[in-house]
């Protein structure tokens, strides 16, 4: 039995764009239909909630149960906002604009599909503006939807009404969180906003909104197609569904592979991603993006879902790993990183503004020869000082969690840096 | 004049579907910046005006994000990434390529006006990095070679 492979079914990486007729055909706006015509919001809330289905874009919150912190309309007629998350910039992540390039009318239906379950009558796509192929096809399947009517007034004859719009950013890593990104859609500067009130209460322009991952909202069609159960047992553990992995850094076939949830982590790299390239070995990895911390090869024959992964101490992120090989330098890769989350933070909360710069200087030192005894234990204290609870938003903590794990498992590196006063590699 | 009458109808068309126009701001100067290639003083006080937003509000959104363009800058934009997974895979290499072969550096543009050069934070094309965008197009893995291909492109589309 082949795997299904609900999210990426027609799609060629790099090829051309399913359109309204090839998605109808394969089953596509059935969910919509179903959903209008005979399925409360509570009803599509419940499903999505027994699904198991969490959140792709990192954080991994259940999504049924966020939707169901909205309040319920009531006779409230105010505008209330659903809002997928194209804002793509988790370094080696690259699984939204394979889903947005390649079926862009699975998201428009998960975001309808959403939409409807939380009684929204906004929808946007905030989207960078680097995904520029993402955006256009986008943009077109959008006019393809809206004149097939199924967004607009009364949409197929439901009495639902949902406006949707494509928003184009222009840049900046901090648009990504949640918070953030709506103060950025109501033309502000990305600064994060305190939580709480959390934005299913108090979101964009003060209504209640939901931010939602792309590959998220792809996933809800199907679990309205095929119900909660089936959503399920496509899991090879507790958590569910089928994910899209991505394997970046120097293996043979790097790329992105639907797999089953809980599929093992040698599984990815070795067999779908050809294994590393002749003459390395693979000395650790990233889960899920820079913001994960590293995991080594006793990790391999994890399953790769939330549970696993945080055992291991890690986050399963974005679910796009980045491998590091033994000819790169472990430092440097640091170095990279932390130069790009220094330069990304907002500059709004103080520990992030000024400590990670710190970070940077001090990691820039060490590769370039010029560590000093004592700037581990500056790094240590970083890594704890910029952590969960000193910050206003994730962007730090998760700055400095790939830096912790480094500093744990490459202590020897960091020390030779500094004793011989040069990078060894 | 800071837009021509026709655009200035597009213009007033795409505010008109905006919830408010504050939020029409980063658009806006988006707007301006494809049309001029960047967004000149003139331009922002015209904004702050059509827009309601104070010049010092709109400047602060304008130099936040990486995006919008303040100075003048090359008919053509290469935003290379400098992102872990293109730095892995030797990013730095086919930089010092890109410096030799416009003798500027990151930041810069060739004194003809041609090429722009800035970085930009991963692409999402890790699995063909080392990558970049000319202008609206993404390319990679880069190599020398096909750095010069994409290059000469540009100065052949120029010059016809």
């Amino acid at each position: 039995m082949t795997t299904p492979t609900p999210l990426t079914a027609g799609i060629t990486p790099n090829g051309p764009v399913i359109s309204l007729a090839e998605y109808e055909e394969m089953g596509g706006y059935q969910s919509l239909r179903k959903a209008l015509g005979g399925m409360s919001p509570s009803e599509v809330i419940e499903t999505v909630k027994a699904s198991g289905l969490r959140g792709r874009g990192g954080a991994g919150f259940p999504t049924g149960l966020k939707w169901s912190f909205v309040p319920k309309r009531n006779g409230d007629t105010g505008h209330r906002y659903l809002v997928a998350n194209g804002d793509e910039m988790e370094p080696g992540t690259f699984k939204d604009r394979l889903l947005i390039e390649g079926n862009p009318h699975q998201l428009i239906e998960g975001v309808l599909l959403a939409a409807y379950a939380m009684e929204a009558d906004f929808g946007y796509v905030f989207i960078r503006w680097a995904y520029r192929d993402a955006f256009l096809r986008l943009r077109h399947a959008a006019a393809e939807a809206h004149e097939a009517g199924y967004w607009g007034h009364d949409i197929l004859g439901s009495g639902f009404n949902l406006e949707f719009h494509v928003h184009v950013s222009a840049g900046r890593y901090m648009c990504g969180e949640e918070t953030a990104l709506l103060t950025s859609l109501q033309g502000g500067r990305a600064n994060p906003r305190t939580k709480p009130p959390f934005p299913p209460v108090v979101g964009l322009y003060g209504r209640p909104s939901v931010v939602q991952n792309i590959e998220t909202l792809c996933n809800v069609p199907h679990i309205i197609a095929n119900g909660a159960d089936w959503y399920r047992e496509l899991g090879l553990t507790e958590d569910a569904g089928t994910k899209l992995y991505g394997v970046s850094g120097k293996v043979k076939n790097p790329g992105l592979f639907e797999l089953p949830m809980g599929t093992p982590i040698r599984e990815i790299i070795e067999e779908h991603a050809g294994g590393m390239r002749d003459g390395l070995k693979l000395r650790a990895f990233l889960p899920g993006g820079a913001s994960t911390r590293f995991m080594l090869p006793k990790h391999l024959d994890m399953p790769m879902d939330f549970g696993h992964v945080e055992a291991a101490g890690s986050r399963i992120g974005t679910g796009t790993m980045i491998i590091l090989d033994d000819r790169t330098c472990p430092v440097g890769m640091l170095h990279n990183m932390e130069h790009f989350f220094a330069q990304e933070s907002c500059g709004w909360c103080t520990p992030c503004r000024e400590g990670l710069p710190w970070v940077e200087k001090t990691l820039a030192a060490i590769e370039n020869g010029d560590g000093r005894e004592g700037d581990l234990e500056i790094l240590e204290r970083h890594a704890k000082m910029l952590g969960p609870g000193y910050t206003f938003c994730a962007l730090a903590p998760g700055a400095v969690d790939p830096l912790a794990s480094a500093l744990e498992h490459f202590r020897d590196d960091f020390e030779t840096h500094i004793r011989n006063g040069k990078c060894p590699y | 004049m800071v837009l021509t009458p026709e655009e200035l109808a597009l213009f007033d068309h795409g505010l008109s579907l905006e919830e408010n126009p504050r939020s029409a701001c980063v658009a806006a100067m988006k707007f301006i910046q494809d049309r001029r290639g960047w967004v000149n003083d003139e331009a922002m006080e015209w904004l702050s005006v059509k827009l309601d937003m104070p010049r010092a509000d709109l400047e602060s959104v304008a130099t936040f994000y990486s995006l919008i363009f303040r100075k003048p800058v090359g008919r053509h934009v290469i935003l290379m990434c400098d992102s872990v997974s293109c730095w892995i895979m030797g990013c730095e290499t086919v930089a010092d390529h890109l410096r030799r072969r416009l003798g500027i550096d990151l930041g810069q543009t060739t004194p003809d006006g041609l090429f722009t050069w800035l970085t930009i934070p991963c692409l999402g094309a890790c699995d063909m990095a080392p990558a970049m965008m000319v202008d609206e197009v993404l390319c990679g893995p880069l190599t020398p070679e096909l750095i010069d291909k994409v290059l000469d492109a540009c100065v052949a589309a120029d010059s016809l």
